[in-house]
């Protein structure tokens, strides 16, 4: 399966809340970051969590966040980031 | 299911508290209980390759289906074997009857308080 993103390109992480397991963290939905580093296609973490094979498997980015875009209330430093690794279904172009 | 309002009125599950107020971190290396060693390994010999019984992916969401109550009181480990446990029953690898008749067997070899040997 081909990436659908490259090095460098932002993205934006999908508002969705689905009841099952995900592996995108709630405080990354609706945001933008930009993808660091492409890597590779995995077994679908959603599908294999109920005993199924994961395939077709995903690209899976690693995407960098400025932390204080993360939360609003953020008292760290300003150049901090947030590094998440994302499937590609969560993922879309800003 | 577990989802929760999170305060801006989104959903969040129980378990998906990254950055939330949870207090410091301990850093200190834990000593494990030998049940807890015994935990680690039966996930690992169930997650093997060669076995392929159970993967990390259905342990986590095995743990995440624990609901918010079981999951704040549990042990990490205590998480664990629950989900495992109720892997392991959805699967048909081992029957209700068969866990509870082996749970009564362990509980009558080992009164409370008696130490396991490690």
């Amino acid at each position: 399966m081909s990436a659908r993103f490259a090095v460098g390109e932002t993205v934006t992480v999908r508002v969705a809340f689905p009841p099952g397991h995900v592996r995108t963290p709630f405080f990354v939905r609706g945001k933008t970051g930009r993808v660091t580093e492409v890597l590779g296609p995995y077994r679908n973490p959603e599908e294999l969590a109920y005993g199924r094979s994961g395939e077709p498997a995903l690209p899976l980015y690693r995407v960098i966040f400025d932390t204080a875009d993360l939360w609003d209330d953020y008292q760290g430093a300003a150049q901090d980031t947030t590094v998440v690794d994302i499937y590609e279904n969560w993922l879309e172009a800003p | 299911m577990s989802n929760e309002r999170s305060e801006d009125g989104l959903l969040r599950r129980h378990h998906d508290m990254g950055g939330l107020p949870a207090g410091p971190v301990e850093r200190n290396e834990h000593d494990y209980a030998p049940w807890e060693k015994r935990v680690d390994a039966i996930l690992r010999l169930l997650a093997d390759p060669k076995r392929g019984v159970l993967t990390v992916d259905e342990l986590r969401r095995g743990i995440e289906e624990l609901g918010p109550g079981a999951y704040d009181e549990m042990s990490y480990y205590e998480r664990w074997i629950a989900s495992v446990t109720n892997n392991l029953l959805e699967k048909g690898v081992i029957t209700v009857d068969e866990l509870g008749r082996r749970m009564a067997e362990v509980s009558a070899a080992w009164p409370a308080g008696t130490a396991e040997k490690s």
